[in-house]
């Protein structure tokens, strides 16, 4: 750690992980989670940022560039979630009758690359991966040490559950779908982590910008033609 | 100490981050090295992650005969490293120079810029050496607790900014 900015950053980060993983369990707006989990973000991006190193740098704007990918598309999976229940809120969407997963499967999909790139497995850990893989040094996570690169874990870790937990919205209904949503779904992460190796962030940006808007748009379509 | 400095002591035994340095060798050394890493010896089993950024490490792996413009290098990124570490000279280049001692250009082994911990012979040095010397490392790491960091946080900063701002001298291009 080299700079007080750094310190201040990193802190603000955890508090926005956490304040988003509290909102999730008050059941409030999922908008509201959105703003709140992207401050955080750019938070740790102004403190990789705030230091001159070559590396930290680098990291940063590439990590700007996963945010500009990830982030249209939890918009779009937020309105999807709205055209079919009808609401935000989270206590609305967890009273709906019907799992919302069997009317928005594409737009699950979607919201998969969006896990992906959040939790740093490739192809998308273009930032900073997750294991020992290095990647310009460490990215956005090399001028970081001791206690400071703790916080920073531990607020990944606080995304995850939040990411995790807004898959699990799409099997609200029983307990059981719902752990066997989630544990399918981080078994595909895992399989695709080791599978797949790292791509750069132009290939990144367009594959996932076209995949995700077209899968979004088709399920649109078929939510606006199951409408009739 | 207290308990979780306790817990962190203990984890930071049970999983030591590598940092590997060649310091122009052969490269004999930095393949067996790296051949720990493969699925026959595999140490990652332990936890033992090659992290490349000082930073982040507790050990650091010196292979390769030292000259004057990488001792410059080394004692950088053994600078780097928070407390506590500790360090293996890999190989017979690294531990006085090897057959390449009376050259021109080779200072003679990495403890002529850096303190040592442990030797490991060899040339090159088998992987089961390595992770032998990994492991008589951590014994010796395990000794030497971080004391109750004193000083004020506003005076590690300030250490920070000197150690930045006195760059120059430390640059080893341009």
């Amino acid at each position: 750690m080299v700079n007080y900015w750094q310190i201040f950053c990193v802190h603000i980060y955890l508090i926005s992980s956490v304040l988003c993983v509290a909102l999730f369990a008050m059941q409030a707006d999922l908008l509201m989670i959105f703003f709140v989990m992207t401050i955080g973000a750019v938070f740790m991006v102004v403190g990789a940022m705030a230091v001159p190193s070559p590396y930290s740098q680098l990291g940063a704007q590439r990590e700007l560039i996963q945010m500009l990918t990830y982030e249209p598309l939890l918009i779009i999976v937020f309105v999807g979630i709205y055209l079919v229940t009808g609401s935000f809120k989270i206590d609305d969407i967890l009273s709906y009758e019907r799992p919302i997963f069997l009317m928005l499967p594409l737009l699950y999909l979607v919201l998969t690359f969006a896990l992906t790139i959040k939790l740093r497995k490739s192809p998308f850990d273009i930032s900073t991966s997750h294991h020992a893989h290095q990647e310009v040094v460490r990215g956005v996570l090399t001028e970081y040490s001791g206690p400071y690169l703790a916080i920073l874990e531990i607020a990944h870790w606080y995304e995850i559950v939040l990411i995790l937990a807004i898959c699990g919205l799409f099997w609200s209904t029983s307990w059981i779908g719902l752990v066997l949503l989630l544990a399918l779904t981080y078994m595909a992460e895992i399989v695709i982590d080791n599978v797949t190796p790292r791509m750069t962030w132009k290939w990144m940006l367009t594959y996932v910008w076209a995949v995700g808007i077209s899968l979004s748009f088709f399920n649109m379509a078929l939510l606006y033609a199951n409408s009739f | 100490m207290g308990f979780f400095q306790e817990l962190l002591h203990k984890s930071r035994m049970k999983s030591p981050w590598l940092i590997h340095f060649d310091c122009g060798s052969c490269n004999g050394c930095d393949i067996e090295v790296l051949a720990c890493l493969t699925p026959v010896y595999d140490v990652e089993r332990f936890g033992v992650l090659n992290i490349g950024n000082p930073k982040h490490a507790d050990i650091l792996v010196v292979s390769g005969t030292v000259n004057p413009r990488n001792a410059k290098v080394l004692k950088n990124i053994y600078d780097q490293m928070p407390e506590p570490k500790a360090v293996i000279a890999i190989g017979a280049c690294g531990t006085s120079g090897g057959v390449f001692r009376e050259a021109y250009n080779v200072l003679g082994g990495v403890d002529k810029v850096i303190p040592v911990d442990v030797y490991v012979p060899g040339c090159p040095s088998k992987p089961e050496a390595i992770i032998d010397g990994v492991v008589l490392a951590l014994e010796k790491l395990k000794v030497r607790k971080p004391e109750k960091d004193t000083e004020p946080l506003v005076a590690d900063l300030k250490k920070a900014r000197e150690f930045y701002e006195n760059r120059e001298e430390r640059q080893v291009t341009g």
